[in-house]
């Protein structure tokens, strides 16, 4: 059982992720805060709890692997990987400007700690698939962690990637859904429904896990479970809110997709995010 | 050159014997492993070959995450697939990454016959060497696509290499030639034109070249296995020496040797081109021969433009 403080350990390094995310983002100009700020917990119990990683050999060839197939939620792993001590915090803000190895969307040569580069959507899943075989393949007891958009599933490859985990039984594979319920253009049911997301994948042949993805005990409880399950890849589908911790965003979460805020609209995100931590 | 062989014959048998000395190698295929030869590999090496089924953009992907953890990852498929249907994961997954991937692709051009124009791949050189990264490569023979194969598994990242369905010429009768991707290889001398060939053009190239000779026409004769990086000093050196340059491939005349071959002279040492490839049309069913000759792929297509392109020096 993950103890009281450990907990709060967590919840507080997601407030700093979430305020280095809406900094980054706000200095650069541009960017995704909404699926980013929706992932911010799932991405801190990750780097944070679970996943066996070492930010002084990122190339260790037994760690767990995380591919980030939402490309564009970069801000997230970039704040966690330097909170995790990969490159300094200071350098989060040269997010997206030129000669920065902080792409746009993840670049796996420019960085330490990232294992795929992503931002066109879908292939993710399939690259986590591969790796996932080579450690099979390796008899290596290392896992795959990869998530992916609700919007993302929308792409034909997420869904030929899905029948590959499920046909090769990748039970090494933990995906997430990081269902946040809006992409680009508006709602994820308005624009092109997933639903019956569970289903689905089931019917893909995996062992799929609901959990709130604003809770750690949750987010931590399924992975836990998603380690258990043998001969099947498990699909967390993570109930997220698009936003999260920033209450103007999560009310304007179309808008909030790929917009920076301002200067004032960052002000009163990072007031509000530390009352939180404060609470 | 009377003995004939299937370069994706040589793919198949070549990659089995490297799987017996490399066991990083991995091979990926997508339902068509019984076509592009990688079967011969599943068979001898089960556990280390995945059939992705009829889902190339997942098998790129893939060859990718396995490629990230160290193995050498070879994914086939027809060329029209593998470089259209999966183009932008080959950009995204390989050429961005530089992972340790090759894409060797089977039926390429108009020899893919039969099957018609959705199955044959005209414009793949095209699009694969417009990719920052990649490697394009072109065997002339069964005999220079096994050291292709060979000398993909030295080299570290991503390849596009082109093979044939149909059985063509051996070349290279004498095997032991040193081959080295980049490296273009005079085949034959000569002073009136040159003609830079690649792939199943290089033996029609020769055959063209020695009925020029009769006619008194000197013509050298340049193997370009490696459209990608190109071996610009051997075209500029051989265009400086003769004046006229023809290109011939089994493939668009647009984007591919012929439209590279062009870009590096143009800047380079301006000289009187003829491209003989695919003229920026979509081919159909048919017996490969009859399509060759209907598509301008001939021993007398070449012959016809390298005398039209030696009319046209100053």
């Amino acid at each position: 059982m993950i103890s009281g403080d450990k907990i709060k350990e967590i919840e507080s390094l997601a407030l700093r992720i979430r305020k280095h995310i809406i900094e980054m983002i706000c200095a650069a100009g541009s960017g995704h805060p909404g699926g980013s700020l929706s992932a911010a917990d799932i991405i801190t119990v990750l780097y944070f709890y679970k996943m066996k990683h070492n930010p002084k050999e990122p190339n260790w060839p037994d760690r767990d692997r995380f591919v980030m197939s939402k490309g564009h939620a970069a801000p997230v792993l970039y704040s966690a990987l330097a909170e995790a001590g990969y490159f300094p915090i200071s350098y989060l803000k040269t997010l997206r400007s030129v000669g920065s190895s902080l792409q746009g969307h993840i670049d796996m040569l420019s960085l330490p700690g990232i294992e795929m580069s992503t931002g066109s959507l879908g292939q993710g899943l399939s690259a986590a698939n591969g790796m996932a075989l080579a450690g099979k393949l390796d008899k290596k007891n290392y896992r795959v962690y990869c998530m992916i958009g609700d919007g993302e599933s929308q792409e034909g490859q997420i869904w030929e990637a899905a029948m590959t985990s499920g046909h090769r039984k990748l039970d090494n594979l933990t995906a997430i859904l990081d269902n946040n319920k809006y992409q680009i253009d508006g709602k994820v049911e308005d624009i092109k429904g997933i639903e019956p997301i569970e289903d689905k994948f089931k019917a893909f042949r995996w062992n799929v896990i609901k959990c709130s993805g604003h809770d750690i005990k949750s987010i931590i409880s399924a992975f836990e479970e998603a380690e258990k399950t043998k001969n099947k890849p498990t699909m967390i589908i993570a109930d997220t809110i698009k936003g999260k911790g920033v209450s103007f965003m999560e009310a304007n979460p179309k808008d909030f997709h790929g917009r920076a805020p301002t200067k004032e609209e960052k002000q009163t995100a990072i007031e509000a995010l530390c009352k939180l931590e404060n609470l | 050159m009377k003995n004939k062989a299937a370069t994706r014959d040589a793919y198949g048998k070549t990659l089995a014997e490297l799987g017996k000395i490399n066991n990083n190698i991995v091979v990926l295929d997508a339902d068509l492993a019984a076509s592009t030869k990688t079967g011969i590999f599943a068979k001898e090496f089960p556990e280390r070959f995945f059939d992705m089924g009829v889902a190339e953009q997942d098998m790129i992907s893939t060859a990718a995450g396995l490629a990230a953890c160290g193995k050498i990852a070879f994914a086939s498929t027809f060329a029209v697939f593998g470089s259209g249907r999966a183009w932008e994961q080959v950009r995204m997954s390989l050429a961005y990454t530089r992972l340790n991937v090759k894409v060797v692709v089977t039926h390429a051009g108009i020899t893919t016959g039969e099957d018609g124009a959705s199955h044959q791949a005209n414009e793949d050189i095209a699009i694969m060497r417009v990719l920052p990264n990649m490697t394009v490569i072109v065997p002339a023979d069964y005999i220079e696509a096994c050291k292709v194969i060979k000398a993909a598994v030295d080299f570290h990242g991503p390849m596009y290499i082109r093979l044939s369905r149909i059985a063509t010429p051996i070349v290279y009768e004498n095997k032991d030639y040193n081959y080295k991707i980049g490296q273009g290889i005079v085949l034959k001398e000569g002073k009136d034109a040159v003609v830079f060939a690649c792939g199943i053009m290089v033996a029609i190239a020769l055959e063209a070249a020695e009925a020029l000779k009769s006619e008194g026409i000197s013509t050298k004769v340049v193997n370009i296995h490696t459209i990608k990086p190109l071996d610009k000093e051997l075209i500029i050196s051989s265009a400086k020496e003769t004046g006229a340059v023809v290109c011939a491939e089994e493939h668009s005349i647009i984007g591919g040797l012929g439209g590279a071959v062009a870009e590096v002279l143009s800047e380079n040492h301006a000289t009187p081109i003829e491209r003989v490839g695919i003229n920026d049309v979509f081919g159909e069913s048919g017996k490969p021969d009859e399509l060759l000759e209907k598509y301008g792929l001939t021993a007398g297509h070449i012959i016809s433009s390298v005398k039209h392109v030696i009319s046209r020096k100053k």
